[in-house]
């Protein structure tokens, strides 16, 4: 079982590790068959140990794998060391898995692309960094696997390196990150004062033993990882990188913008939550900040043009849900549906890349139209993959795990009508702004005609991912539909459960206003998009569009709140008196390089000449001595 | 036979060196060029020759006939640079070679 563990995550990295020495050297065929073969074979191995685990449950509900010790000085000692329990297979098998159908994916969508090895190994890099933080057992082996991803993902976001926006737009990404990511570490050094130990486990048991509950010590750690929980995943008020970081090529919005690493954030929360139960304020905080980000990215998704940042704004209000099913406790729930949501929005990412790629890189949504002749795969799977987004019921997967959040928003006694309220808002907002964008891409008169149909590399990842949003709802079903609850199950030694308190409140009740709620979204969307009703056009030049499609004018607000000012104080710091010394004295130099250099003229007359007057002056000087 | 005094002879090949500087300096010939450094080695051999008669020694004579040599060999090579040059640049105007120098950063561009 240890080499199995070990290997899942040093496979993707060795591969990395070939492809970024020798990738250049190789065809790109060598390159495609590791890059691709390395993921998928986590993958089996993945479900390999999966399938051990469930047939045969460990002691300790975990297993451990310690490979050696990384670091050790004084009491602190953190170890390579991974460990396999529900939480990290589902996070291990969505990432491997489909991890290996984006891989699968990129080999056509990068087929013509100059820094096709290098691609491939970023993205082995990635794949190799988020297992080793899903896996890690100690919070310090996390954090390298944390800026791991942060690392890959500055690195991909910027892979088209040649255009500048793309650079800006990698390093916004990275910088608005590593404000989080500053939080989180300074949360674990106060873990460690406090508790002398990093590894998770250990750190569950003494805090749950040693602070009380609502502690302030417990409220600032945990606020501060959620710090960095909130910049990756980039929730209020760190989400503005995430619409940027579109710059990248779609298999990476799909995998790291959309399955994987923006979900590290639910990773981490989800893997301490017996720090964030002793912090209730924190917890309450959680909810609100999630139902506050799915609202405020939901109507920015509804302004945008270009078909990726509207899938952007999507994530970002998807991740509102799983923060606000944790923030109410729903533990479980939260998991469920980061799952579901990576089957979901890697299928809409992949598809809308795969339009993209057709259309020879068109984005905006209002120059498609009429696609559904022409590429009809690509129609099909990205309509499953909305209608699972909006939660449609009963077929789609989208809906049970939604409805699953949303039915405890309301029944969790830690929660609150107001986030229940918000969450259905936000489920209609999700359908109108997802059918927006079906009917204007998809439907209407043709526009941009695409030079072919997609191939067989980008098919299959797209009708398996389609099929998984689909079916993948069905294991956990809620009580009233049938008594399938394999999901909930897995966590039930790992995760608290959802405390509902009142007993006898109809599910199916809230199950029909969802239910209602979304496929009233999609008439509407019909109504305005498709019917192309006045309304839409007038909301299109409205005030409030320009405001939606700048998101909120969040960047405007950090740009005079935090860039600008930061600027001017440096711009005053650049001139300073201690910088003055030490340009002047480079500006000497260089005066004086200017001079000398003028003598350099290459006319063998004036440096005769020179000569001659300097063994004039050494002759005197000789004489006169 | 007249006697003339050091000085006047070491003057004279010292005008002599002079004339020989002055005309690399001003001329841009060269051929020119190549001739004056002529005269101003065959200036420094006449202080070899003359400081050689001055303490009746033969050395200055060896001397001069090994400059003479050397200058022999010197310009075989000086009038070929210069027969490659006017093949290259279709000019003796020695400034013409100024591109020959390490250019600065900025004015390669």
């Amino acid at each position: 079982m240890t080499a199995i563990i070990s290997l899942i995550p040093a496979l993707p990295l060795l591969s990395f590790l070939i492809i970024a020495l020798v990738g250049r050297l190789l065809p790109k065929k060598t390159v495609a068959i590791l890059g691709v073969g390395s993921v998928t074979i986590s993958a089996i191995l993945t479900i390999i140990a999966g399938i051990d685990f469930l047939s045969s449950p460990p002691s300790g509900g975990a297993y451990t794998a310690n490979l050696y010790t990384w670091m050790s000085s004084g009491n602190l000692s953190a170890g390579i060391s991974f460990v396999l329990d529900p939480l990290s297979i589902v996070f291990c098998f969505v990432i491997t898995f489909v991890g290996a159908l984006i891989h699968l994916y990129s080999v056509e969508f990068m087929g013509g692309d100059d820094g096709f090895a290098r691609f491939f190994a970023y993205m082995n890099l990635f794949v190799g960094s988020m297992l080793i933080l899903v896996l890690a057992d100690n919070l310090l082996l996390l954090y390298l696997g944390w800026e791991g991803v942060g690392l890959c993902s500055y690195l991909l976001i910027g892979f088209w390196y040649k255009e500048p926006e793309n650079g800006y737009a990698a390093r916004k990404a990275f910088i608005v990150t590593r404000i989080g990511d500053t939080a989180m570490i300074l949360g674990l050094f106060l873990l460690f004062i406090s508790f002398g130990t990093l590894n998770i486990q250990d750190l569950m048991q003494q805090a749950s033993m040693k602070w009380v509950t609502g502690s302030p010590l417990a409220i600032i750690s945990s606020l501060l990882l959620l710090g960095g929980a909130l910049g990756k995943s980039a929730q209020l008020p760190l989400q503005t990188w995430l619409p940027d970081a579109m710059a990248g090529p779609s298999p990476v919005s799909a995998l790291i913008h959309a399955a994987t690493m923006v979900t590290a954030g639910v990773y981490l929360v989800t893997r301490v939550h017996v720090l964030f139960a002793l912090a209730p304020v924190v917890m309450t905080a959680i909810a609100v900040i999630g139902a506050v980000t799915l609202l405020i990215a939901g109507f920015s998704a509804l302004a945008q043009t270009d078909l990726k940042r509207v899938l952007a704004y999507s994530t970002i209000s998807q991740i509102g849900y799983m923060f606000l099913a944790m923030g109410i406790g729903a533990w479980s729930a939260g998991v469920f549906h980061f799952m579901i949501h990576a089957f979901f929005k890697a299928l809409l990412f992949l598809s809308g890349g795969a339009v993209i790629h057709l259309l020879n890189d068109e984005h905006d949504i209002f120059k498609m139209g009429g696609l559904q002749k022409k590429m009809p795969v690509v129609f099909v799977t990205f309509l499953i993959g909305a209608a699972s987004l909006s939660a449609l019921p009963l077929i789609t997967a989208g809906f049970y795990s939604k409805d699953q959040i949303l039915w405890f928003g309301w029944s969790s006694t830690i929660s609150n009508h107001w986030l229940w309220l918000a969450g259905i808002t936000g489920a209609f907002i999700t359908s109108l702004y997802t059918f927006r964008l079906v009917f204007i891409a998809f439907f209407g008169e043709l526009k941009t005609e695409p030079h072919h149909d997609a191939g067989k590399l980008m098919t299959v990842p797209l009708v398996v991912l389609a099929i998984l949003s689909l079916v993948g709802g069905f294991i956990e079903l809620p009580e009233n539909l049938g008594p399938v609850h394999l999901f909930s199950k897995l966590f039930d030694r790992v995760l608290p459960v959802v405390n509902t308190g009142e007993e006898g409140q109809s599910e199916l009740i809230f199950q029909i206003i969802s239910a209602i709620v979304s496929l009233g979204g999609v008439y509407i969307s019909y109504l305005l998009f498709y019917k192309k009703s006045s309304l839409a056009i007038r909301f299109r030049n409205s005030k409030l569009n320009n405001f939606f499609l700048s998101g909120w004018r969040f960047d405007r607000v950090y740009d005079t709140l935090f860039v600008k000012p930061s600027v001017w104080l440096s711009e005053i710091d650049k001139k300073d008196f201690v910088d003055l010394i030490y340009t002047s004295i480079a500006k000497t130099t260089e005066y004086f390089n200017f001079l000398v250099s003028k003598t350099q003229n290459g006319k063998l007359r004036w440096y005769v000449l020179f000569l001659t007057i300097g063994v004039a002056v050494l002759l005197t000087l000789m004489i006169s001595l | 036979m007249v006697t003339v005094s050091m000085e006047i002879q070491i003057l004279f090949a010292s005008v002599l060196f002079l004339i020989g500087l002055v005309g690399f300096l001003v001329r841009r010939n060269v051929i020119f060029m190549l001739l004056s450094i002529e005269i101003m080695l065959n200036s420094a051999a006449l202080v070899f020759v003359i400081a050689g008669s001055h303490w009746m020694q033969a050395d200055g004579q060896v001397m001069f006939i090994f400059i003479l040599t050397v200058s022999a060999a010197e310009v075989s090579v000086g009038l070929a640079l210069i027969l490659q040059m006017y093949h290259h640049y279709k000019t003796l105007d020695a400034d013409a070679l100024k591109k020959l120098r390490d250019m600065h950063e900025t004015e390669k561009m």
